[in-house]
């Protein structure tokens, strides 16, 4: 029966092979060699670009991208936590609510991050209500900062942080509840002290599926951040584009994938440990 | 002194059915009580409304004279064994039973020595550092058990807590439930629908039916004075004959007639080996089909045997069809 999983199997290792191992092993080739005149590269080999990579400018952005996404991350878990446990609680409704937080992805996420910029620049939607309103006297400075940044990652990544703290909060024994309560323990006690603990595994997952790609995010942070917050994405399509310093990009782009590398071999050995 | 719990006409409605119906009971101190009654009769609502799980209908819950309605379950001073124990799956044995003292204003040596003791009495002081997940089912009870003790509720309720043992386990657990329930001196409210469990470990029982109460009493009265057929026949099985019901270990069979006469003509259909006993089941001349039940080292009687089966007046129970 050997060959028949083989054959099953071969689908899936082609595409790693072809589509996943192979750009990833010339990304690592192009990192290691030297930038070309107008883009792409030449010989000979160095390791400079790495060492570039240690230098306080980019050491700080790839930190800065970092905070962002941690503070991303905090926030979709501050906001994601109560919507999943509602949505756990709601009985036959809770299909309805889980099509509503799935929703937005039947948008372009092109035109929804258009979206937040016509709301929040100086002429947009919330200003002018503002303004008009007799609140305010100058438009508030909503876009193009880390907030607006922020904003958006959270307002993109607030499903990934959802959906998998609602099938941990659904699971979740509900007379383990009532057996706190019934011990003495209020509910704010009970939610520290019972729902938290277990629904760990819910928020471990949520937060590498929000941290990853908020880590690496481009479109948002160019959008809604502009020209003044440059993150690790913006950086690395600056080498490719107006740059043009490949190599450079290339090992940019494998420290952030290392990074990410490093989070999710963390999380298997927990899960792993935890499974003994 | 008043009675320790009190229900007074506790009702509870849901929009399909009618859970619990006018329940009127009193519970004394240290008392082993239990709800007895088949499944759906109410007695786990009983409990959940008890324990502050559902909010009754109408009716009034008294806990040493104080009514308890308006209370959340984590002011009442009752506390639950589940029927699957709902142990904390991510604490282990001592963290589990420390639950409750962490929030009680129980002073550290006094809940130390609790906990001690209740590690002791329960024989778990070997398995503190296991997590719930390790334990055997009879571990996970006893664990339950400590975890609800250590709070000194004023009553404890106990949800079908013998349920999820195999047959063999549940027999000895429930003979250590009730040493224990003697040691601690706490009143026991324990569910069940299991009659044999209910007789042998209670000092009252209320049996249940449909949400309304059927009778109370000692074990012995609930067994030998019956108020109605239903609850005749749940407490253990019954021959009845024109009204009068004769219990099998109270029917006399033998080859020949009471020497006295009064004995009835019957024929033995089958014989029945239950392990300490025999059930022969024999058909009267009237058509009835009665059982009678006799020691395992009696002599057997044969299919289609003529037989003589009798029994004394007093153990007659002279019922109304209900």
């Amino acid at each position: 029966m050997n060959w028949l999983r083989l054959l099953f199997m071969a689908p899936a290792w082609l595409f790693l092979a072809l589509l996943f191992l192979l750009p990833l092993g010339i990304v690592a080739c192009y990192s290691l060699l030297s930038r070309g005149l107008y883009g792409g590269v030449m010989p000979p080999w160095t390791a400079g670009n790495w060492l570039r990579l240690a230098e306080p400018l980019y050491l700080e952005i790839l930190l800065r991208s970092a905070a962002v996404a941690a503070a991303s991350t905090l926030l979709c878990l501050a906001l994601g936590f109560p919507l999943a446990w509602f949505i756990a609680q709601s009985g036959k409704r809770r299909n309805l609510w889980l099509a509503l937080v799935m929703l937005p992805f039947w948008t372009s996420f092109l035109v929804r991050t258009y979206a937040w910029m016509f709301l929040l620049r100086d002429t947009g939607l919330i200003n002018s209500v503002l303004l008009a309103a007799g609140l305010i006297r100058e438009p508030l400075p909503l876009l193009y900062n880390y907030g607006a940044v922020i904003l958006g990652l959270v307002y993109s990544y607030l499903p990934f942080m959802v959906l998998p703290l609602y099938v941990t909060l659904e699971r979740l024994d509900k007379s383990l509840l009532e057996a706190a309560a019934d011990l003495g323990a209020r509910p704010w006690h009970s939610l520290w002290q019972v729902v938290m603990p277990l629904a760990a595994p819910g928020i471990r997952a949520g937060a590498l599926l929000v941290f990853i790609p908020c880590l690496g995010a481009y479109l948002t942070p160019d959008l809604l951040g502009g020209g003044k917050t440059i993150l690790a994405g913006t950086l690395i399509q600056n080498q490719f584009s107006s740059a043009r310093d490949w190599p450079f990009g290339s090992a940019l782009a494998l420290a952030l994938t290392g990074i990410v590398l490093v989070a999710l071999v963390f999380e298997i050995r927990r899960k792993q440990e935890t499974l003994l | 002194m008043g009675p320790l719990l009190e229900l007074r006409g506790l009702t509870k409605h849901y929009p399909s059915h009618c859970a619990v119906d006018g329940l009127t009971l009193t519970i004394g101190e240290g008392e082993f009580f239990s709800l007895l009654g088949p499944s759906g009769c109410g007695k786990t609502t009983t409990l959940r409304l008890i324990a502050g799980f559902e909010q009754p209908s109408s009716g009034e819950i008294l806990l040493r004279g104080a009514p308890v309605s308006g209370l959340k379950p984590y002011q009442r001073n009752v506390s639950t064994v589940f029927q699957n124990y709902a142990l904390f799956p991510h604490l282990d044995v001592l963290s589990n039973i420390e639950f409750g003292l962490r929030h009680q204003r129980v002073e550290a040596g006094e809940a130390a020595r609790r906990v001690a003791e209740l590690l002791a009495l329960l024989e778990l002081e070997n398995k503190q550092r296991r997590r719930p997940a390790e334990l055997s089912g009879g571990e996970k009870q006893r664990v339950a058990l400590a975890r609800s003790l250590v709070v000194h509720p004023a009553v404890l309720l106990l949800d079908e807590p013998l349920s999820a043992l195999d047959p063999n386990l549940r027999k000895q657990v429930r003979n250590e439930l009730r040493a224990i329930q003697r040691r601690v001196g706490i009143a026991f409210l324990f569910v069940t629908h299991d009659q044999e469990e209910a007789l042998s470990i209670s000092d009252r029982i209320a049996l249940l039916r449909e949400g309304r109460l059927v009778q109370t009493g000692a074990p012995e009265e609930l067994y030998l004075r019956p108020n109605c057929r239903f609850a005749a026949s749940f407490l253990g099985p019954v021959n009845w004959m024109n009204g009068i019901g004769v219990r099998p270990e109270a029917t006399v069979i033998s080859p020949q007639p009471h020497p006295a006469g009064g004995s009835r003509p019957a024929v033995v259909l089958n014989c029945t080996f239950l392990g300490n006993c025999f059930h022969v089941a024999v058909r009267l001349e009237s058509g009835e089909c009665f059982t009678a039940e006799i020691p395992r080292q009696a002599a057997l009687f044969a299919p289609g045997q003529p037989v003589h089966i009798w029994w004394d007046k007093r153990d007659e129970l002279e019922l109304p069809e209900l």
